[in-house]
């Protein structure tokens, strides 16, 4: 194995350029080595004014993601071994505008993400005295899977459809809406209907299933958003058939 | 992104054949549409129509056509699992029973149009 390895980082400063380069760096490659800590090592011996975000190191915080060799990565979850012998491409998340090298801005995602009401939305909260609100294996099965995503955005970066519709709401978004709707304690669903059936919503979707491959927690957004396309045509055919129903 | 967007991966490329067999499984129900015209309005025009599918560059648009509603239908049975969440008895049906069991009932309406094609 050799000692070390290519890093071609893409560097935006827009202070200096008006187009992104690529800079090469070489880095220790070592077998436990991921790619955020060949971008560590750059920081801290070869240039310290690559720009780059990351937190735990422990693919938890959602921080890290990049596209490597381009795929949308998790940095910490990438090893450089995996590369050899290189060059290893990182540069930053795809769909996002870029603030600098590989920071991208994420306003849009943060915008979006509280407008499906992601926590548990009660029609009234029982007192406190009354206990927690319990739920069987089974109940909380139903969501836990969609409960895992941890807003890192790969999906995002993964997704053609936002590429190409920065207003779709997108995939974690989306799974995350579910997530809440499957939730045994929660009475939101109505809530999040109208937003969820926009054209933007989960229609927008086509199904292209990057997001789940992209995915570094097994969240399955791709899924989420069809079994919610299913529900939603039920809801709809519904209101056809009882129109005075309750929703 | 650019209008080709879809040829940088492969998975992307896929993705767009896919949607555009939904074009081919529109033609495939205009050329049955055509023949039910042609036997409605008697011998001459059916023979005429089966001539005329028989022309060589109806074969070969044919020809792709089941091409793609092959990729269409296997497409289609592969994501029903991502769609649907099947429980039977308190457990969750696992997704290769559910695309299995859109296979099986695949072959099974196929075996009775075959019947009664072949069937004099």
């Amino acid at each position: 194995m050799a000692d070390t390895i290519t890093l071609q980082v893409a560097r935006y400063r827009p202070d200096r350029e008006t187009a992104p380069t690529v800079e090469e760096f070489e880095v220790p490659l070592r077998k436990d080595w991921a790619v955020l800590d060949g971008l560590n090592h750059v920081k801290d011996h070869l240039d310290g004014s690559l720009s780059y975000r990351w937190s735990c190191r422990m693919g938890i915080c959602g921080s890290c993601g990049m596209t490597v060799n381009g795929e949308p990565r998790l940095t910490c979850a990438t090893f450089l071994v995996d590369y050899a012998p290189g060059p290893v491409r990182v540069e930053p998340l795809a769909n996002f505008p870029v603030i600098r090298d590989l920071v991208v801005d994420i306003g849009d995602f943060m915008r979006k993400l509280p407008q499906v009401s992601p926590w548990i939305v009660r029609g009234e909260e029982k007192p406190v005295s009354e206990g927690e609100y319990l739920q069987t294996p089974q109940q909380m099965e139903d969501y836990s899977q969609f409960s895992m995503c941890i807003n890192c955005m790969l999906c995002y970066s993964a997704c053609p459809v936002y590429g190409l519709d920065p207003e779709f709401v997108g995939p974690a978004a989306l799974a995350l809406a579910q997530r809440y709707n499957l939730d045994s304690r929660d009475q939101g669903s109505d809530v999040r209907l109208d937003l969820l059936i926009h054209p933007e919503g989960i229609w927008g979707c086509t199904f292209v299933g990057e997001c789940t491959r992209a995915c570094p927690k097994g969240v399955d957004p791709a899924g989420a958003i069809q079994r919610y396309k299913l529900t939603a045509a039920l809801q709809t055919l519904k209101s056809f058939v009882l129109p005075r129903g309750p929703r | 992104m650019s209008t080709f967007w879809w040829i940088r991966r492969r998975s992307y490329a896929f993705f767009v054949l896919r949607e555009l067999s939904a074009v081919f499984v529109a033609w495939s129900v205009v050329f049955l549409l055509l023949l039910v015209r042609a036997v409605a309005r008697g011998e001459a025009e059916y023979r005429s129509y089966l001539d005329w599918a028989a022309t060589p560059w109806v074969v070969l648009l044919n020809v792709v056509t089941v091409a793609f509603l092959v990729l269409h239908a296997i497409t289609w049975f592969n994501l029903t699992p991502a769609a649907m969440v099947v429980r039977l008895r308190g457990r969750r049906v696992p997704p290769a029973a559910i695309a299995a069991g859109a296979y099986v009932g695949w072959l099974v309406v196929s075996a009775v149009v075959v019947w009664l094609v072949v069937t004099p």
